[in-house]
């Protein structure tokens, strides 16, 4: 299982690269939601997948599984769903302000252009 | 257990939240943001009294003991810089009035100040790496509004760059924290600390952290070379968000450096410290060069920040007693000291509307408070004495020369001269020379005004260098926790 994991974490990793890697604003904000989304499954493998039981308070002395990391990737779900609306918000003023959603032409600043 | 610990946080928290009812009412956003400030300094001068009366501080919040649930620690490093963030924050709030305009305070201007500072002040406070990081969002997500308000082409435009690069690094902190958790199973940080020193071998996948960590923090505090976002996005909000941004952002990265690489990663195996060491160096040698290069005023000043963030990494990097109370000395030194030029190149860019060194000359003749103000700062970031920048690059170099990394440090002593160059490289060529332009008058500048909080935190600063030996005992007391991590640890985990 922690196997497939790996595979799936790497693939969202390696998917967000390439898309980090291109022009276009929007497929830069999808690669930003896939790099989380890939974070939030490495927390998930590292805390241990299916080892014990529900992690609720019992008297047997049943191991449990960790809730920690479930809390975590709460957490930086909420987050990386706050900036990413952000992000698109940015995204979309910027278009209407500069008239292009291409990063190549987003170059350098006034003093240096 | 002491509430203290949590108020500097509450205290900007609940002035945020007030300031968003009162965003039509620029007069009441005014006075509530500077007395919120006011009652903060004072918050935060109890708390590094308390600190160094008693000791290292601690909060379990909500009461779950301390390596499970959420601790807040203020130890004497996190007090004192918590006290110049308040410093800072009020400095800058009272340079706003007068220079950010109406449009920006009606849309929630001085409320995201406000975060922006809860940020800052709690990843300095924090004791558990996971709320680290959370704080952290906070920080951005004010300094992502910061830097777009009002809305112009060119901040939309950097403000993108500047999304992505700390959407890309935040990704990287939670990787880097899944990867501890695995490791250590505990997020608490002084339990971390504890754990890992009790191995008796280091694994390997270690250093691949303590390296993730490093990316993380050395992207968020601009070292080589993961600096190439910082002078085109902290060139374009206003100036009192620049001010801020580069007294405080960069300052909370080389802060987490410090105190994951002096708690967590205080192994010998895996080169870390040598790799510390060549980044700072290259970082050093980076920053001096832009800032000699440019004729923007800006340019040259954020340039600058590069260079003191390797200053600062050079004295962890040597990491003897010295060497990190120098560092220590030179870190609080430079958030005050970059808080006041920068706010002090504002002034020059309110009066001669362009930061192009070339197109201005002799400011002194009409301005002559405004040079001599500048002057002194510009000494200060050089590291004259008896002013703030002497003792801190004085005690890194020495600590530097004692462990013997002689290379280093005189590549620390050349540069300090070109630093020294490029800041009066300004005053020679804006303040001397003819003054034959006519500028804006001083009453359309609100001249008074503008320069009054510059002064109060350059006699800050002043008072800061002078006084060095009182201070030097404070610094002391911040430093015994970064040379024996078993005092933090003790502390935190204790009862």
């Amino acid at each position: 299982m922690e196997i497939l994991m790996a595979i799936i974490i790497g693939v969202l990793f390696a998917t967000a690269t390439y898309l980090f890697l291109s022009k276009s604003i929007l497929r830069i904000i999808i690669a930003s939601g896939l790099l989380s989304h890939g974070a939030h499954l490495l927390i998930l493998t590292m805390g241990g997948l299916k080892k014990g039981a529900v992690p609720l308070v019992n008297d047997i002395g049943v191991s449990v599984t960790d809730p920690l990391p479930q809390a975590l990737i709460l957490t930086a779900i909420v987050i990386s769903f706050g900036v990413t609306a952000l992000f698109l918000v940015i995204a979309y003023r910027a278009y209407q302000e500069l008239g292009t959603d291409n990063i190549d032409k987003m170059r350098g600043t006034e003093e240096n252009e | 257990m002491n509430n203290l610990v949590v108020l500097p946080i509450l205290v900007p928290l609940l002035a945020a939240v007030i300031l968003i009812f009162f965003a039509k009412n620029v007069i009441v956003q005014r006075y509530i943001s500077a007395l919120s400030a006011l009652i903060n300094i004072i918050v935060a001068l109890i708390l590094v009294r308390e600190v160094s009366e008693k000791g290292i501080q601690k909060l379990d919040i909500g009461s779950w003991p301390a390596p499970f649930g959420i601790t807040l620690v203020s130890d004497m490093l996190s007090a004192l810089l918590v006290l110049s963030t308040t410093i800072i924050g009020f400095v800058v709030i009272l340079y706003s009035f007068k220079s950010i305009g109406k449009q920006r305070e009606k849309f929630y201007y001085y409320s995201i100040i406000q975060f922006q500072i809860i940020g800052v002040i709690g990843a300095f406070t924090t004791g558990d790496i996971f709320n680290m990081f959370v704080f952290f969002e906070v920080m951005l997500m004010a300094s992502y509004v910061l830097l777009v308000i009002g809305g112009t082409k060119r901040q939309l435009r950097e403000s993108l760059k500047y999304l992505t690069v700390n959407v890309i690094s935040s990704a990287f902190f939670v990787i880097a924290i899944a990867m501890l958790y695995s490791v250590v199973g505990t997020l608490n940080m002084a339990q971390i600390g504890e754990r890992i020193t009790s191995l008796n071998e280091v694994p390997g996948i270690l250093t691949v952290i303590a390296v993730l960590f490093l990316i993380v923090f050395g992207m968020k505090g601009a070292i080589f070379p993961l600096y190439f976002w910082l002078p085109g996005s902290y060139a374009v909000p206003p100036i009192p968000v620049m001010a801020l941004f580069g007294a405080l952002l960069t300052k909370v990265g080389v802060y987490s450096i410090i105190r994951t690489f002096t708690l967590f990663f205080n192994f010998e195996q895996g080169h870390l410290y040598e790799m510390l060491m060549i980044l700072a160096i290259i970082t050093v040698i980076i920053g001096v060069i832009g800032s000699i290069a440019y004729w923007d005023i800006k340019q040259i000043i954020i340039y600058n920040i590069i260079t003191a963030i390797g200053v600062i990494l050079y004295g962890v990097a040597v990491s003897t007693e010295t060497s990190l109370t120098g560092s220590v000395f030179y870190l609080i030194h430079d958030m005050l000291i970059k808080a006041a030029l920068f706010l002090l190149i504002g002034m020059i860019i309110h009066i001669t509307g362009t930061s192009n060194l070339r197109k201005f000359s002799g400011l002194i003749k009409h301005y002559p408070t405004l040079a001599w103000t500048y002057f002194i700062a510009a000494l200060s970031l050089g590291g004259i004495p008896p002013l703030s920048g002497f003792v801190g690059k004085m005690l890194t170099v020495q600590g530097g020369f004692e462990a013997n990394e002689f290379i280093g440090s005189m590549i620390i002593l050349i540069t300090s001269i070109l630093v020294l160059y490029s800041v009066m490289k300004i005053f020679i060529f804006g303040f001397w020379g003819k003054a034959d332009q006519m500028y804006v008058s001083k009453e359309n500048v609100s001249y008074h005004a503008l320069l009054m909080p510059i002064i109060l935190i350059v006699v800050i600063s002043v008072f800061y260098g002078v006084g060095a030996e009182a201070v030097h005992s404070f610094i002391a007391q911040a430093v015994e926790p970064l040379i024996n991590p078993e005092i933090y640890i003790e502390a935190v985990l204790k009862e």
